[in-house]
């Protein structure tokens, strides 16, 4: 066991990735010298070479729509967008083009891209770096959406994302990528759970909590919190977004009755939305109260001296805990 | 003949400083502050209007100075400076008349200076109690664009609408779009070129080129120099002396009346340098070499006028010490605007998103508002974060 930051086991990972395969490439803005802004790349175009850790022109269309053509000839390209608000000049790639070609072709075509974003608030930053995207990539058919938690998984599924032959968005928890904790880095990928699973991490009976991304920790304090006052809290954290491990959310459901989603985005349209309709769905009869949802406000992320009231904490994931009780 | 993964043979110039190649760089002061002539830009500059330039340069210079200050002691979030880049921003500010429009980016505090925008509004982005909040039309200079080039496009179509107003002519109107050297990739940049080309635009495409985009030099965006991309969509380019307010001042005087007057477009390349990080949270130290930022230190905008002035006799010790008091007012005065800039109610955060509040936002406001309202004290700590 090693202890790492998120953002270092990212770095472990993808090192890991590009020495086990020679196809494997990243490409991304300022990836190289400076290791990326957030320091993920840090050491690899030293290591690797500026022909496989590649700082493009900054065009965000141009890093995914090229990453395409040498996924299409044979390569295992990496791409970095530096900020979550900064991915959509690459939208119509990621959605028209690296979603279907797999499709279009009837199975000739794989894109085995993996597109990085860093994700979410809290760090006091300017407008467009504190976004939650990651409905509008889960609502896209053909691409595999996911969400590391902690160093641990960070340190896994990227390396899971770099083997996998479909596309994958790979969302980074931008105000964690300083947390602190144990990777097993000998251990390698045997142990880890497959990159589409869900994983249970506080088991509880009164009420399961959804989570990924930055809140994982936000609802584990929630947890915490509760169980100081005999509240006994199930945190799940979802991990894949898209598709959404279901087997594991219906199962928790069905033994606590209650369900409170939690997510940074905007609730409105959220992929807590889909959740809470299939969940009503499939386990109505085992609900005790309705599916309750916490996140974003329907409103443009805010000016970061509001963040504090616009994000998600323990006190907003209590509440809603504290309103499914009360049913 | 070897060639890397790049594909560069060995023989093919790769930079855009190719043996072969001399690009000209209008100039019209040299750094040693000697005035240069050019035939295609004579330019007159009375005793005052040499002052005032020289008392913006510094003022703007001031301003930079201490919001990075401010920054550094958490009263700011962030902020990108403009140190080295003064002259390109007097310099095309200072040639825009009212009825202009100029399209930012994050880094155009001196052009903000040139349109009397408050310097304090810049602070209010800066410090994360706004988006940038001003009315564009206040000062006709449009909000700071943070995604990158997007405002080409934005500055583009405004262009369009001057033309469909018929407010061209020799006092019509015409407008600036201001990017970097990094943003001439972006897809939308190269839209906004051919957009503005087939339409014969009224506008001028400023490109600051500081030779960096963070920690990527120029070379990761272009192999030619990038004012002669406008060639190629049809419309002239010109590379200015980045650091020579004079020379900046007279280009773009020139291409935005060339605008004005239904000639088109014009790509104008500020040959300068980042003096400073890309923005307080940056370390360049990781990407470049300091030989370079040395290099440019004896290019610096301000000095070369200073020594001009003194030269030719216009301005003496008192000038510059009375700007340079004025400056430390106007440090103060800055310093004191963010110091005492009120918090906004995080009520206000569901303002403004459609012109009528929709009854999910008007419900979502309440919810805030009774959440915020079942902690004890929180008028109190309000008031308190107010003055903080
Ligand atoms: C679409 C988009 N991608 C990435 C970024 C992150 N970013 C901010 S500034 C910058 C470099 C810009 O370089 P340049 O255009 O040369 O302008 P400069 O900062 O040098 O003034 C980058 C990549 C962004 N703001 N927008
Ligand atoms: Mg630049």
């Amino acid at each position: 066991m090693t202890t790492l930051t998120i953002s270092r086991a990212l770095n472990e990972g993808l090192r890991k990735a590009m020495e086990n395969d020679p196809k494997v490439l990243i490409m991304g803005e300022d990836v190289g010298k400076l290791g990326g802004v957030f320091r993920v790349t840090d050491g690899l175009a030293k290591d690797f070479g500026e022909d496989r850790v590649i700082d493009t022109p900054l065009a965000e269309s141009g890093i995914v729509g090229t990453a395409i053509g040498l996924a299409l000839r044979g390569y295992r390209p990496i791409c970095e967008i530096q900020f979550d608000g900064f991915v959509y000049p690459a939208f119509d790639q990621i959605v028209s083009q690296l979603a279907k070609m797999a499709y279009r072709s009837l199975g000739k075509v794989k894109l085995p891209v993996v597109v990085r974003i860093p994700f979410g608030g809290g760090i006091g930053a300017v407008e467009h770096h504190s976004e939650s995207p990651e409905a509008l990539f889960a609502h896209t058919p053909g691409l595999r959406v996911v969400a590391c938690g902690d160093p641990q998984d960070a340190y896994a599924m990227i390396q899971q994302a770099v083997n996998c032959d479909d596309p994958v968005i790979f969302f980074e928890p931008k105000r964690r990528y300083w947390d602190k904790s144990e990777v097993d880095i000998a251990g390698g990928l045997a142990a880890a759970p497959p990159i589409d699973a869900a994983r249970t991490l506080v088991t509880g009976d009164d009420v399961t909590v959804l989570c990924y991304g930055p809140m994982v920790r936000t609802c584990i304090e929630s947890a915490a919190a509760a169980a100081g006052e005999d509240t006994s809290v199930e945190v799940i954290d979802l991990r894949s977004l898209s598709p959404l491990d279901l087997t594991t959310i219906f199962t928790s459901v069905r033994k606590t009755g209650r369900c409170v989603i939690v997510h940074e985005a905007p609730v409105t349209g959220g992929l807590g939305a889909e959740i809470a309709a299939r969940i009503t769905q499939e386990c109505f009869y085992s609900l005790e109260a309705p599916v309750l949802r916490v996140g974003g406000y329907s409103i443009p992320y805010p000016p970061s001296r509001m963040e504090e009231h616009y994000l998600p904490d323990l006190d907003r994931v209590l509440d809603a805990v504290d309103r499914s009780l009360s049913y | 003949m070897a060639v890397n993964a790049a594909g560069q043979a060995a023989s093919r110039p790769r930079s855009q400083d190719g043996p072969d190649f001399k690009p000209e760089l209008i100039q019209l002061l040299t750094p040693e502050g000697e005035r240069a002539e050019h035939p295609d830009y004579p330019l007159e500059l009375t005793a005052e209007e040499i002052k005032a330039l020289y008392r913006d340069l510094v003022l703007v210079r001031r301003i930079d100075f201490e919001a990075i200050a401010l920054q550094r002691q958490g009263e700011l979030g962030i902020w990108a400076s403009l140190l080295g880049q003064e002259a390109a921003q007097v310099g095309s500010g200072r040639a825009l008349q009212p009825r202009d429009m100029a399209f930012p980016t994050y880094r155009e505090h001196g052009v903000a200076w040139c349109r009397g925008l408050d310097p304090a509004k810049l602070l209010e982005l800066f410090r994360g109690v706004s988006h940038g909040g001003w009315d564009p039309k206040a000062h006709n200079i449009h909000l700071y664009t943070i995604v990158i080039g997007a405002q080409t496009l934005h500055a583009t179509g405004y262009a369009m609408g001057i033309q469909r107003d018929g407010a061209l002519g020799e006092d019509g109107e015409a407008v600036i779009a201001y990017f970097g050297d990094g943003a001439t990739s972006q897809g939308d940049v190269n839209e906004a070129f051919i957009w503005a080309s087939v339409n014969n635009a009224p506008i001028v495409f400023f490109c600051q080129n500081n030779q960096w985009a963070i920690s990527e030099p120029l070379d990761r965006q272009t192999r030619i120099p990038l004012y002669l991309r406008a060639q190629g969509f049809g419309f002239p380019g010109l590379r200015v002396d980045g650091n020579d307010v004079f020379a900046c001042l007279a280009v773009t005087r020139k291409a935005l009346q060339a605008a004005r007057e239904g000639q088109g477009p014009t790509l104008i390349e500020a040959y300068t340098y980042r003096m400073g990080a890309h923005t307080t949270t940056d370390d360049p130290t990781r990407y470049r070499l300091s030989a370079e930022l040395e290099s440019w230190k004896l290019k610096d905008p301000i000095e070369r006028v200073k020594q001009y002035l003194i030269r030719s006799g216009l301005a003496k010790e008192d000038f510059f010490a009375e700007i340079s008091a004025e400056a430390d007012v106007i440090g103060d005065r800055v310093r004191k605007a963010c110091l005492q800039m009120p918090d906004r109610d995080p009520l206000t955060m569901f303002d403004h998103i459609y012109q009528e509040p929709s009854p999910l936002l008007a419900e979502e406001r309440a919810q805030l508002a009774s959440y915020l309202s079942s902690f004890a004290g929180h008028a109190d700590s309000l008031a308190k974060e107010g003055t903080r």
